[in-house]
This record gives structure tokens, C-alpha cells and sequence, in this order.
């Protein structure tokens, strides 16, 4: 069983591998990455949300909703938190 | 943490800080709008000035924000941002669009206090999630 997962392992990393070659090289600006909307947010952000910073526009504004999910993420996890390390303690004291 | 580690040095240390982080993490909140920072870096900012006083100076420090207040703060935060989302969704625009908003006279504006008002938002997220885990990791000790 261990070497049957050995060799599926070896067989996930060679295709991983595999497509790692046709990526993009870092810092290539005609990645499909860099071409598709990122020169919209470079021209507009200023115009459209009076924001000098593009990364607080991006963040903010264009992504705003992924923001909102990581705020979300963040306050379920304190209180997962709460209830985790709070459990052996009475109720009342919550 | 009922009684902190206050010596009358810490405590005076503490009590010069603590005005200039507040005053820091309001700068790095309304600053992301032009360098870095943001929200989540003024809510670290916010909660270390909490977690410091409950430090220095035990479970009743001036700015002793317990468990249920860090509640509180972590899900107004999040409901703030949620909120200013659907005002705009409200106004007739798509959600958290907050160019439609009437709160400036051009959209730009607007969507830059918006900006503001859910980093703003952020804050108290990350400020509250940030006392609950000082609370809850130290409160434990001191039930031996």
C-alpha cells in the first residue's frame, strides 16, 4: 500500500511537472494573466474610484467581493476560535 | 490575564505608546488609499494596542475589550462591510458598487469613501478576531 501511494505520488508530481514547463516565466508581461484585465485596472483605476493606490482599487473596489470573503473567513475563525478553546467553560461565562 | 506584568515602568512606557499606535493604525487605515496599508494592517495595528494594555496592566486595563466585545467588534465589522454591499445593491447598482452611492457628488468619490467605509469595516474585523484570541489564550492559565 505505501509503495502503491509512492508511486502515485511520483506519477502526480511528473504530471505536475509536466505542466509546470508551459507556464508563463515570472515577470512576463504577455502572460494571459497580465493581457486580460490587469491593463483595464492600470488605466481606469485612478478615473473610475479616485484611489492613487491600484492596489487598494483592485483590493477595494474591482475585488471587493473577495475582500468581503476574507473578512468572513477571518470572524468565523474567531469564533471557531471561541468555541474550540472556550468549551470547557461554562456557558455564562461567554 | 487577571493581573499583568505592570511594573510602574511598563506602565508609564505603556501608557505614552498607546496614544501614538491608536493614532498609527488610524493613519495606515485612511493612508491605504494612498500607499500601503488598509484595513487589515490598522486592525493588527488597533488590536496590538488592546493586547498591550492587557499586558502591562491585567484584566482591567483602560482599554480592557473582552471576549464579548471582541465578538462584537469582529461581526460589526464584517456586517459593516456586508451593509455598505447592500446600500449600494439598494441604490440600483450591482453589489458593493459603491460608485452609486449618495454620499459624494461624482462616483469616483464615492466609491473611494466606499473603499473607506468597508476598510473601515475590515478594521473592526480584524481587530475584534485579534482580542478574542488574546482573551481566550490567556484566560485560560488562570483558572489553575
Amino acid at each position: 500500500m505505501r509503495k502503491a501511494s509512492a508511486v502515485v505520488l511520483v506519477v502526480i508530481a511528473l504530471l505536475f511537472i509536466y505542466a509546470a514547463l508551459d507556464l508563463p516565466p515570472t515577470g512576463d508581461h504577455e502572460a494571459p494573466a497580465a493581457v486580460h484585465v490587469s491593463p483595464r485596472y492600470i488605466e481606469s483605476a485612478y478615473k473610475e474610484t479616485a484611489t492613487q493606490n491600484m492596489v487598494c482599487a483592485v483590493l477595494a473596489d474591482y475585488r471587493s467581493f473577495d475582500t468581503l470573503g476574507e473578512v468572513i473567513v477571518i470572524v468565523i475563525a474567531g469564533i471557531a476560535i471561541v468555541y474550540i478553546v472556550g468549551v470547557s467553560r461554562p456557558a455564562d461565562e461567554i | 490575564m487577571r493581573k499583568g506584568f505592570g511594573s510602574i515602568i511598563l506602565d508609564v512606557g505603556f501608557r505614552h505608546l498607546t496614544p501614538f499606535l491608536i493614532l498609527y493604525a488610524v493613519y495606515v487605515l485612511v493612508h491605504g488609499h494612498y500607499g500601503p496599508g488598509g484595513g487589515f494592517q490598522a486592525g493588527a495595528l488597533l488590536g496590538l494596542a488592546v493586547v498591550l494594555g492587557r499586558v502591562v496592566q491585567g484584566q482591567d486595563a483602560e482599554l480592557g475589550i473582552g471576549l464579548s466585545g471582541g465578538l462584537v467588534l469582529a461581526c460589526t465589522g464584517a456586517l459593516i462591510f456586508l451593509a455598505i454591499g447592500l446600500a449600494s445593491l439598494l441604490w440600483g447598482g450591482n453589489f458593493l458598487d459603491y460608485g452609486v452611492l449618495p454620499i459624494a457628488s461624482a462616483p469616483a468619490e464615492a466609491r473611494a469613501l466606499g473603499i473607506l467605509g468597508i476598510e473601515a469595516g475590515v478594521t473592526m474585523g480584524v481587530m475584534g478576531v485579534i482580542i478574542i484570541m488574546f482573551d481566550l489564550l490567556t484566560r485560560r492559565g488562570e483558572r489553575e
